[in-house]
């Protein structure tokens, strides 16, 4: 299973504002919940998104426990050139994805 | 058969069962939750003023499930080097932390938006706030209903 979707468009023109859709698979485990025994829950959750585009950062997120289970985030960038787009995310416990796509600009 | 007598025993432990457990709860809730709402807008805002304006907050006025609402963020700007927003800042004042989200932008991401999906306790105001490059603060708020709260679905572990 895919710990992380992205969707973009493949190509786009010089300087069009291009849309992204992020879906990471994670349950931000808020640390505010108890199990059935009392026990409080610790606290797991995805604490930074960042999006780079040809090595440099276009977005940058910070994550608190109120982002719902498998955070969405969407958001725009402008299509400077052709290149890679790195996504990451960076979490408790651990947890860093990285998904990497490529864009084609004209 | 019931006597009177033990009808009324009953009906008065049944009532004093509910407000028992209301004891239980913090009574400085909810002030303490407004400070630290307040202490949050203080370390994202210092002293300078915020003002209505330019950002829109989107989010449903009803809310069935409080685990997941969809909320959008957009800031009226350019988004030129000369100006252009800087950070978007979504808090809300009865969840157990006042953030939520906080966004860090430059000119390259096109428009100052953001969409996601969050979890809310209570009925309550989201507010969102967004930093420009010429460090003025400008803020959306939103009324939301919620039924069926974030925080009260336990964990079956």
């Amino acid at each position: 299973m895919a710990r992380a979707v992205v969707t973009l468009p493949a190509q786009a023109k010089r300087g069009e504002i291009i849309e992204i859709k992020t879906l990471a698979a994670h349950p931000m485990e808020t640390g505010f919940r108890r199990t059935q025994l009392g026990e409080l829950i610790p606290r797991d959750i995805i604490r930074r998104f960042t999006c780079t585009y040809n090595g440099t950062e276009v977005y940058r997120v910070d994550l608190h426990p109120a982002m719902s289970a498998n955070p969405l985030i969407a958001f725009t960038t402008v299509a400077t050139e052709s290149g890679a787009l790195s996504f990451q995310w960076v979490g408790d416990n651990g947890y860093t994805v990285t998904e990497i796509a490529s864009i084609r600009v004209e | 058969m019931i006597t009177r007598r033990e009808f009324l025993v009953l009906t008065a432990a049944s009532v004093a069962v509910p407000a028992a457990v209301k004891a239980q709860v913090d009574p400085n809730l909810v002030a303490n939750r407004k400070a630290a709402f307040q202490d949050a807008l203080r370390r994202i805002v210092s002293d300078a003023q915020v003002r209505r304006g330019r950002v829109k907050l989107q989010l449903p006025p009803l809310i069935d499930n409080g685990n997941s609402v969809p909320l959008s963020v957009a800031v009226e700007s350019p988004m030129t080097d000369a100006d252009h927003v800087k950070a978007i800042h979504v808090l809300t004042e009865k969840n157990p932390l006042p953030d939520v989200v906080s966004v860090r932008l430059s000119p390259r991401a096109g428009r100052a938006s953001l969409a996601t999906r969050v979890r809310l306790a209570d009925t309550q105001t989201v507010t969102a706030i967004a930093q420009m490059s010429d460090g003025s603060f400008w803020s959306d708020s939103a009324e939301v209903v919620v039924t069926l709260s974030a925080c009260l679905e336990e964990g079956l572990i």
